[in-house]
């Protein structure tokens, strides 16, 4: 067993503080110590996409981020973003447009979208499938999910739009 | 895949880092966006007593366009390359090599320094900062020093930088002409089967230099003189490209692994090659 460190973090707006070996991987820290299971392990290898979070703004593999490396980081996933009573518009567009079958890559899929539209509010398909390159599913064939981001750009401009 | 455990050290500044270095020798490495160490510490291919994490050390990052040269440190991400206007402007072929890199998620930790100084033969930017006979500042226990890039690499994962350094940036004279970053790959996130650099200028119909190098196909890049050497004052037609990617395949020393045998990736170099030189002359 290695030194462990005190390590800080802001994970979907809480202050998380603990004690942790530095080798300690993000995803890890996220799934078993904080209950965080939204993120998932697929490949562990930095391939897959997953366990795709926000760390400091930016989308991230928190299997290939050692929990030392995320010390003082704001950190947003998945639980982050909407709640089953007002789910995010990427979440309502990926259910309304079959942009999933079995689910696994979905939330990673989805908190990396957020980002990409962040980005880039008004993406065409091709630039979609670019921005989207480091999430894998084995199930949708990604035309559906190509669609789930189209509408929800087109919803979430919208809705800006109204908001101006 | 859980790697070994490390001390790790997040340290302020280059005295801080340098200080580590003297400490523990050989048992510590630094790291800027991990996307090569982590992924072989997990494996327990890389074991690192003392880890120290460049993220918060003073003066690494920033994209400077000077009127000759182009500086960038070595914590710049390949996101920030890709994101950079006026550099995207000053030398192309960063941003469309940047493109090839990884995907999104890695880009965004990926760092120039940390591709150029890990050594592994499938990484873009050496090849790249060879063809742009970038110089690599490396800042040790006795001071700073320059390496170019064409002189940086012994084999694979063997460069010119002593354990006790840290590559610190990257300095590019300002690229001239026609640009193309030409990489075969079997999928996102894949190393390249094979990959080119080429930059070429031209005066009229006739090419006045040409700069040639060639990523994964040896256990360092390969920058190719010869290759360059046969399209300068011709005006790059069948004959010129079959001398220069004759030239590159004298050159290469590829290995067979799972993107194919030594005659496929031949193959693959030759028609990547060409593809790299036309692309970059139509833009000349």
């Amino acid at each position: 067993m290695g030194k462990k460190m005190h390590i800080q973090m802001q994970v979907n707006g809480k202050a998380e503080e603990f004690l942790a070996e530095p080798r300690e991987l993000l995803i890890y820290t996220l799934r078993e110590r904080l209950n965080i299971t939204g993120p998932h392990i697929g490949c562990e290898t930095s391939h897959c996409g997953a366990c795709t979070v926000t760390l400091n703004g930016k989308s991230v593999k928190a299997c290939t981020v050692f929990v030392a490396q995320a010390d003082g980081a704001e950190i947003t996933t998945i639980e982050g973003l909407g709640t089953p009573d007002a789910l995010h518009p990427l979440q309502t567009a990926f259910k309304e447009h079959h942009g999933l079958q079995c689910g696994y890559c979905t939330p990673g899929m989805i908190t990396r979208a957020t980002k990409l539209l962040e980005e880039n509010p008004n993406p065409t398909e091709e630039e979609i499938r670019f921005g989207m390159a480091g999430n894998i599913c084995r199930c949708t064939g990604y035309q559906n999910i190509v669609k789930s981001i189209k509408a929800a750009a087109a919803e979430m401009n919208a809705a800006k739009e109204a908001a101006e | 895949m859980i790697p070994a455990s490390f001390e790790y050290y997040r340290p302020k500044d280059i005295a801080g880092v340098l200080a580590l270095l003297r400490d523990h020798g050989d048992d510590a490495r630094v790291m800027a966006g991990g996307h090569s160490l982590i992924p072989m510490m997990k494996l327990r291919m890389a074991e690192v007593p003392h880890l120290i994490d460049l993220q918060d050390v003073a003066g690494l990052g920033g994209i400077e366009v000077g009127e000759s040269s182009i500086r960038l440190g070595a914590m710049v991400t390949q996101t920030e390359i890709i994101g950079h206007d006026g550099l995207a402007q000053a030398a192309p072929i960063l941003r469309e090599a940047a493109l090839q890199i990884a995907d999104p998620q890695v880009r965004n930790m990926g760092t120039v320094g940390g591709n150029v100084a890990n050594g592994d033969p499938g990484n873009d930017m050496p090849g790249l900062m060879q063809c742009l006979d970038a110089v690599f500042t490396l800042v040790g226990q006795d001071g700073e020093r320059q390496v170019a890039a064409r002189e940086f690499y012994d084999a694979a994962y063997m460069t010119a930088r002593e354990d006790d350094e840290v590559l610190t940036a990257v300095t590019i004279p300002l690229p001239k002409g026609g640009h193309a970053y030409e990489k075969q790959k079997r999928k996102i996130g894949d190393y390249a089967t094979a990959a080119a650099a080429v930059q070429i200028t031209r005066e009229g119909g006739s090419c006045t230099a040409a700069s040639i190098a060639m990523t994964n196909l040896s256990d360092t890049p390969v920058f190719c003189e010869e290759a360059g050497a046969a399209l300068v004052g011709t005006s790059v037609d069948t004959a010129a490209l079959d001398a220069a990617v004759a030239a590159m395949q004298a050159a290469i020393d590829p290995s067979e692994d799972n993107r194919g045998p030594v005659e496929f990736k031949r193959h693959v170099a030759g028609v990547i090659l060409r593809r790299a030189i036309e692309r970059a002359w139509s833009r000349a």
